[in-house]
Formats: structure tokens, C-alpha cells, sequence
């Protein structure tokens, strides 16, 4: 698994920064399967984040 | 008359109590501070933070009214911009995990109804460019229109820099006003973008203004501008004379050249909007991106009773916001009506 927030390896390192941004203010940049950057698309009442691997995931699926 | 020794626990000078001479010349006279006053009122101690605050807030209601303009913004095209504005996750020259993407014209005017469904009255189509190429330009002909046929909401754009072609399109578009942010003072703009100058986008401001559309132009605090420059950009906003000045608050991105740079503190934060609406008492002062991190939910009112008379709620470009409902209770609690459509016409 992967850091949605800076892609490094969720299981190593410190991800405290990391947790607090995307609790507060960033959506999910990088897919917390395999670690690649998405395409993310944030619009004013949510956010769309596509994985060329994975597919597509939205705020509505993680809240 | 004043002498150059400065009081450090009042923050008066020579004996002159700048919040005094605000409340006569600002508040009374709506004459807007000078680059020094300002300065002097950055320079208060955290002492009277509070009192500046109640001040700025009675210029706004005095010369401005009750009524909150509530905002909502897009980004049509994300990512990989020509140019280098350090401070923004969007450069194609930097190395952000901001990808490019581009939003279609139906999830355009989905965004434009979930934004008028808060009440708001401006909704504002936001680019990554240099400027407007022609497929960008044709992609806002058409979402404009859907947009004017399909949403009850005034259409504001941002893209850059403009020709003085362009600004005749946009303005014949029906386009109500337009972003173009000067950022920071004229002395700080060299250490925040290189690829163009400051004079350039004043330029395009100047021609928005003569097609006939409102000008909205801010910055961001925080980006390693000293207090002086602070003041320097505040006057160089009030002569500008836009309708609407957005103040952001610096959020380090990853990637960027400024992603070491500190949060701005709340304290400065808020000092600073009081002195922002005591340069200019009878602008539209908007809360924009970064208060999230740099004044939390408390912050936020005390900017609400301090000055700010605008607000964008929902997300931003590439971050994200508070949920647009906690902005529209906020507004309720201060009982602070939120502008209607037909009193922006």
C-alpha cells in the first residue's frame, strides 16, 4: 500500500504530515494501490481521481 | 504631527494612534489607508489584534453593507502550465504530483448548478495557462453559454494573461468578471514568478477593466514578502481599484519551490486582512484558498467580523475546502445575509 499524499510506501516512514493535509485540504494524489500518480479532478463540491491501473475513485466512494 | 518613534506596546507613533486616525479617515471619510499607514497597522502588536479587527469591521458594514458574496470556482484545465509561479502546484516546470486534466462541459455546468445551489452568485472558470489559446477560447464560448442558459449565476473567468482581442470576446461572451491576481507587490513579484513580469499582468487588467467587465484582483500572503512589501502591495491593489480583491493564504505544495515555506500564523493572517480592508473600504475583500490551514474554523469568523465581506465556498482549484453547508451555517450564526443574485446586476 501507498501514501495517497506523497506515494512513498505507507508502511515505511512518517505519514503523520501526510494524513493531516488530506484529512484537511488535498484529495488523494497518488493511488494507494500502486503508487502511481492519478488524474485528479477536483470540482467545488467534490473530487474524481483516476488510476491508469486501478480506475477511478471519488470522494463520494471514501466518505 | 508625527515623529519617528513608535510606541512598542500600543504600536502609536509619535503619539498618533493609527487606529485613530483610521477610524477618522477610513471609517468616516472612506479615504483608504496610505502605503505607510498600512504598514503601521502590519506592525500593531498581537495586543491589539482584536481592536483592528472590530475596526475593519465596522469600515466593511459602514461602506460596504451586511450582505456576503459567496463564490464558487472550477478548474477547466489543470496542470501543466508553461509558466512558474512558485507557489503553485499547477507548473508544468516543477516536479507536483498535480497531473493534467480537463473538465468536460457537462461536468462544467454541473459544477456551475451545485455552486448557485449554495447561493452563490459568482462562479468562476479557472485555467492553467499563460494565456487563452483558441481551442481554450472556444471551449469557454460554449461553456459560458450553457452555462447563461442552464444556471441563474453570474459567469466569472481566470485565464491568464490576455489580448486585447481575447478581453473583446470574453466581455461579448457575457463573461462578468474577470481573475487576474497580481500575487504580491511590485518589489516581491521577481521572487515569486520568473516567466513574466508584473507589468504584463497589469496590462490585462487594464484592459478588462476598459471592456466593461469587474476586475478581481489579490494574492497570497506568505510568501516570504516582508511587512513592507505587504504594505506595498495593499496600496498597489487600492489604486488598481478592483471590485473585488480574493485573499489567499500560502499553502506549500508539494514540488513546488515554495514547499518549504511555513503556514502563514493566524495572528498575521488576520492582521493583515484588517489592514487589506483599511486600504480599501469599499472593495469586495474575499476570503480565498489557504484559510483552512492558516486560521481554522475560529479564524475564519474572526476574518468574517474583521474585514472579509466575500467568500468562496466548496473546493478550490487543486485543494480542497471546507464543505460549502459549514461556510453557509457559518454565515447564518453571524447572521451575515448572503448577496443576492439581482443586487450584483
Amino acid at each position: 500500500m501507498f501514501c495517497s499524499f506523497c506515494g512513498g510506501e505507507a508502511a515505511s516512514g512518517d505519514h503523520e504530515h501526510c494524513r493531516a493535509r488530506l484529512s484537511a485540504i488535498d484529495p488523494p494524489r497518488y493511488c494507494p494501490e500502486c503508487g502511481r500518480r492519478m488524474v485528479v479532478q477536483v470540482d467545488p463540491m467534490g473530487w474524481t481521481a483516476r488510476c491508469s491501473r486501478h480506475g477511478e475513485t471519488t470522494n463520494a466512494a471514501q466518505r | 504631527m508625527t515623529t519617528a518613534s513608535t510606541d512598542t506596546a500600543t504600536g502609536a507613533t509619535g503619539g498618533t494612534d493609527i487606529l485613530a486616525v483610521a477610524r477618522e479617515q477610513v471609517l468616516e471619510r472612506g479615504e483608504g489607508l496610505s502605503e505607510a499607514q498600512v504598514l503601521e497597522v502590519l506592525r500593531l502588536p498581537a495586543e491589539r489584534l482584536t481592536e483592528a479587527l472590530a475596526l475593519a469591521h465596522e469600515v466593511r458594514m459602514r461602506w460596504c453593507g451586511p450582505d456576503v458574496e459567496v463564490e464558487g470556482i472550477v478548474s477547466l484545465k489543470t496542470g501543466g502550465c508553461p509558466e512558474d509561479c512558485h507557489f503553485c502546484s499547477q507548473s508544468g516546470l516543477f516536479d507536483s504530483p498535480v497531473r493534467a486534466a480537463w473538465l468536460d462541459k457537462d461536468r462544467l455546468v454541473e459544477a456551475a448548478k451545485q455552486t448557485a445551489k449554495t447561493g452563490a452568485t459568482e462562479f468562476c472558470i479557472v485555467a492553467a495557462v499563460r494565456g487563452p489559446d483558441e481551442k481554450l477560447m472556444e471551449q469557454i464560448r460554449v461553456g459560458v453559454a450553457a452555462i447563461r442558459a442552464e444556471v441563474d449565476i453570474n459567469v466569472a473567468c481566470s485565464l491568464g494573461m490576455l489580448t486585447q482581442d481575447q478581453v473583446d470576446r470574453l466581455a461579448a461572451m457575457g463573461v462578468h468578471r474577470y481573475n487576474h491576481n497580481l500575487e504580491t507587490a511590485r518589489s516581491h513579484f521577481p521572487e515569486v514568478v520568473t516567466t513574466h513580469t508584473w507589468e504584463e499582468r497589469w496590462e490585462t487588467l487594464q484592459m478588462v477593466r476598459a471592456a466593461g467587465m469587474e476586475v478581481c484582483c489579490g494574492g497570497i500572503v506568505g510568501m516570504g514578502e516582508t511587512l513592507e512589501q505587504r504594505a506595498e502591495f495593499a496600496v498597489q491593489l487600492a489604486e488598481l481599484e478592483p471590485d473585488e480583491v480574493p485573499m489567499n493564504f500560502l499553502i506549500p505544495n508539494p514540488g513546488t519551490p515554495f514547499a518549504h515555506l511555513e503556514v502563514p500564523q493566524g495572528p498575521d493572517a488576520l492582521m493583515t486582512i484588517a489592514a487589506f480592508r483599511l486600504a480599501m473600504p469599499k472593495t469586495v475583500l474575499r476570503f480565498a484558498g489557504g484559510r483552512e490551514l492558516t486560521l481554522g474554523d475560529f479564524g475564519a469568523e474572526q476574518g468574517m467580523l474583521g474585514g472579509i465581506n466575500a467568500i468562496i465556498v466548496g473546493n478550490y482549484l487543486t485543494n480542497l475546502g471546507r464543505p460549502a453547508e459549514q461556510d453557509l451555517e457559518m454565515l447564518d450564526t453571524l447572521k451575515m445575509p448572503i448577496k443576492a443574485l439581482n443586487d450584483t446586476l
